[in-house]
């Protein structure tokens, strides 16, 4: 359990780094039901002015926040999550790889304490994230019950 | 051509009701990677003090997405699907999504805008029990590229 009174603002609560390959993008697009083709088809993707095939931004928020589930130990602490998608995760397709087994795109997460409600109990959890060197997500935020 | 104005406040009701399934949040939770018991084993979810899986933090997605595909499928909305970016996304959830629930979401067209020879549309999914509880609210953001 997480004691309110010894959180701080701008804490870290922890980083992490999410892996994705192409074949996780299939997954995710099946258990998602967002089939847009930009997700897996690198040919279609170049047509419609991408660089190569990007992960799905609800792909990437989807994953960033088992930083913040881990942290408070309950999925459904989270009250409200939101984010700005700024920039494409590209996904490349190396040679010789298994589309499932390629070590894939590494997405970079810290999580730091953005504001407390001691009243409400809950915190606010400012995730950090990049691909490349370059963040892919703005004002990537968590509202969590403690 | 972006997008029509006169969609701001119009209002798509619910079509039909989403029957979330123990499968389906195993499934969305390892394909987001989510590592949670709560998602996996009925038990640890009980302990937790939930009735049964408790659905990843995004997986409302799935619904509102659902939602979503009715206005761009609307031809008087004028969107072109392949032209749409995903510009920001927000759940609020009034209660956490447990398997066992059956949902409906009703879409709001809350704005419009023109970004440069693009356009904006901001719509909200108001997801309810099919008893009426509020359950979660989605906003989404979709930016539409303009024609090269």
């Amino acid at each position: 359990m997480i004691e309110f009174s010894t959180l701080e603002k701008g804490q870290v609560i922890g980083s992490k780094t999410v892996s994705v390959n192409r074949g996780d993008l299939v997954r995710y697009a099946g258990a998602s039901g967002d089939f847009n083709p930009i997700h897996y088809n690198e040919r279609f993707a170049k047509e419609v002015g991408l660089d190569s095939v990007i992960a799905h931004g609800m792909f990437t928020m989807g994953s960033v926040i088992e930083l913040v589930s881990a942290w408070v130990g309950n999925p459904g602490a989270i009250l409200d999550y939101q984010t700005r998608f700024t920039k494409p995760v590209i996904v490349e397709d190396p040679a010789g790889s298994n589309p499932g087994d390629a070590a894939g795109t590494a997405i970079d997460i810290e999580g730091k304490i953005g504001a407390l409600d001691a009243e409400a109990r809950t915190a606010r959890v400012d995730l950090t994230v990049s691909a490349n060197g370059t963040k892919v997500l703005m004002k990537c935020q968590a509202v969590v019950q403690l | 051509m972006g997008i029509n104005p006169d969609l701001v406040g119009r209002i798509y009701p619910a079509g039909a009701s989403y029957q979330v399934g123990r499968e389906k949040i195993r499934e969305f939770a390892t394909a987001t990677k989510a590592s949670s018991p709560a998602h996996f084993e009925v038990s640890a979810a009980r302990d937790l003090g939930y009735a049964d899986l408790v659905a990843p933090p995004t997986f409302a997605i799935i619904i509102a997405q659902r939602a979503d595909a009715q206005l761009i499928a609307d031809p008087a909305s004028g969107i072109d699907f392949s032209r749409v970016v995903h510009a920001d996304q927000r759940f609020t959830h009034h209660r956490p999504i447990v398997a066992g629930d059956e949902l409906l979401a009703e879409l709001y067209v809350d704005q419009v805008r023109e970004m440069g020879a693009g356009a904006m549309i901001t719509t909200r999914s108001e997801i309810t029990t099919v008893a009426g509880e509020k359950v979660a609210t989605t906003t989404s953001s979709l930016l539409v590229r303009a024609e090269d």
